[in-house]
């Protein structure tokens, strides 16, 4: 059974910033239409009263001094691994038409 | 007989100047380009390792320690960031990443005087159980070239079992150390969630994203894992482990009580598998300790649970790639937004869109309670599950995969076929439990890893209970 519609997909992809190819949408809409049937399993549990868990060790907010700790890293290094530069800043395209 | 001493040998005659670094750097090396048929490494770090070596062999000249890996080449699966090589996760979106810094990783492993000598390849991103999704080439299956070594952690683990270096590193974030232990006939170790700091390692699912080790025997992981535990300031879900001498290792003094997973030897596990773990947990018995079959009716729904959290997860650490500050980027684009589609569709593969599609899904606004949540919740019931299980028996044994390792191609064309082969290993990842897989024997000619999971923060008797197995299986 597809869950999902060819419009859906497309719609996922556009949220996700994908352009996807038509092969590809009409892939996905079988292979991810499958997955979410299996994973639709889990409407069957009975899970009463329990609590989602988000962290599985127990540990709440820790915390750390708010300062500048040196570990190494060097700007240069960083920046080298940048696409595009204008002088010592991030170059990207046009955002407004 | 394996090229390699112990890993505590071979520092021991590094510092005592009775072999070099450089000598062991340029073995492994060598194993390297011997074995390069197999397709196991993307890149070696061949300048960076020796001048490394050099530097070790004069510290030793000049009388002092140069540590407890002293010498010990290694090989990262190549999502670690580390100096010397590419970092690309096997993706085209990181093809050409230089690595600006370290893994806490790596670094701590360098501080013992081990030499990263080599990066392995992968499933692209880690996504995937066979190595057949990384973006570059699939790796094969050391004891047959027809079939996959497992994944994602396929390199390293073929690096083990083809003998090229003493220890390898990979990531397991639902099986991918272990069941590539297993095809491969090598231990892998999956930790404590926490145990060992993320930082510098590619995130692919961070609630349940864990680092460990691969090696031809528990003693030499166990080393490994002692050096690379412990907090860090750079991942604040590291925990502290009181009992982390994992090195140290001394008999339990005490009736062992074992808990046979009774789901894990249900329909699905080839039998020859099944008739395995059920002799190893006959040896054990035979021996003094207790095995007696135990149930956690909510395991057969693990994959299911993994399957929402890993794609809701995969899908937010993939959006930072969007070509503007590092990774792929497509020069074409004229507009940012555009910038993003194209760089993007291009530096993702099949497998990382795939996931990101289905995680994009059950995230969107009016399915996140319905998908997202319910697998939280169902998540907080398997915990419960494994609790009480542990009230009763101190370790869980069962098969490290369903399977021996399956033919290249076999499950490419179904990508829920290929999940189901993570179905016994998941549950370790969701309940945040330390879990190691180690070799217990053939099943027609194949390697097969059997699997022990321990309550959180019991690496330390784990890795004692797994070196006695290990001698019980091996007797």
């Amino acid at each position: 059974m597809a869950i999902l519609s060819h419009d859906d997909i497309l719609k996922l992809a556009q949220l996700a910033r994908l352009s996807l190819s038509d092969e590809e949408v009409e892939s996905f809409i079988n292979e991810i239409s499958s997955i979410l049937n299996y994973v639709e399993q889990l409407n069957e549990v009975e899970t009463d009263d329990l609590e989602p868990t988000n962290q599985v060790t127990g540990l709440v907010n820790v915390w750390r001094p708010d300062k500048v700790i040196n570990y190494g890293y060097q700007v240069d290094d960083i920046l080298k691994i940048v696409p595009k530069m204008h002088d010592r800043y991030i170059r990207v395209g046009r955002m407004i038409e | 007989m394996s090229n390699w001493p112990k890993i505590q040998q071979l520092a021991k005659e590094v510092n005592s100047g009775k072999t070099s670094a450089a000598s062991l750097v340029a073995k492994s090396l060598a194993l390297i380009e011997q074995k390069k048929e197999f397709q196991a490494i993307i890149s070696t770090t061949s300048d960076r390792a020796r001048r490394r070596a050099e530097e070790i062999d004069n510290k030793v000249k000049k009388g002092q320690n140069a540590g407890r890996l002293a010498g010990v080449p290694f090989i990262a699966k190549d999502n670690f960031l580390a100096f010397g090589a590419e970092t690309t996760a096997a993706s085209n979106m990181l093809k050409g990443f230089d690595a600006p810094y370290q893994a806490t990783a790596i670094n701590k492993l360098e501080a013992e005087g081990a030499i990263c000598v080599a990066k392995a390849n992968l499933d692209a991103f880690a996504h995937g159980s066979s190595t057949e999704n990384s973006d570059f080439f699939t790796t094969l299956n050391p004891y047959d070239k027809s079939r996959v070594p497992g994944g994602s952690s396929g390199g390293s683990a073929a690096s083990i079992a083809l003998d090229v270096a003493p220890f390898s590193l990979g990531t397991d974030t639902g099986g991918s150390i272990r069941a590539p232990a297993s095809f491969c006939g090598v231990v892998g170790y999956k930790p404590t969630y926490g145990l060992v700091s993320r930082s510098g390692v590619v995130a692919m699912a961070s609630s349940t994203d864990c680092i460990g080790a691969l090696a031809n025997c528990v003693e030499d992981v166990a080393l490994v894992m002692e050096v690379m535990s412990g907090q860090d300031d750079l991942d604040s879900t590291t925990v502290e482990v009181k009992d982390n001498k994992f090195s140290d290792f001394k008999k339990p003094n005490k009736q062992i009580k074992i808990g046979l997973v009774k789901e894990y030897l249900a329909d699905g596990i080839n039998q020859k598998v099944k008739d395995r773990v059920l002799s190893i947990s006959e040896k054990i018995s035979n021996n003094g300790d207790i095995v007696k079959e135990i149930s956690l009716p909510s395991l057969p729904l693990a994959l299911a649970v993994y399957y929402i959290l890993c794609p809701a997860e995969v899908a937010s650490n993939l959006s930072r790639y969007d070509g503007q500050r590092y990774g792929f980027s497509d020069a074409n684009s004229k507009s940012l937004e555009e910038s993003y589609y194209n760089s993007r569709s291009k530096g993702f593969g099949n497998e990382a869109k795939r996931r990101i599609m289905i995680g994009t899904y059950v995230l969107s606004s009016g399915y996140y309670d319905a998908y997202y949540k319910k697998a939280q919740i169902v998540r907080t019931k398997m915990i419960n599950e494994f609790t009480e299980a542990f009230k009763k028996v101190d370790y869980l044994i069962g098969p490290a995969t369903p399977t021996t390792a399956f033919k290249i191609g076999e499950f490419t064309a179904d990508p829920l076929s290929m999940y189901l082969n993570d179905i016994v290993l998941v549950a370790a990842n969701l309940v945040g439990i330390p879990s190691i897989a180690i070799p217990a024997g053939k099943v027609d000619k194949l390697p097969i890893g059997v699997q022990l999971m321990a309550r959180q923060k019991e690496d330390h008797n784990l890795i004692n209970y797994a070196k006695y197995l290990e001698e019980l299986i091996n007797a």
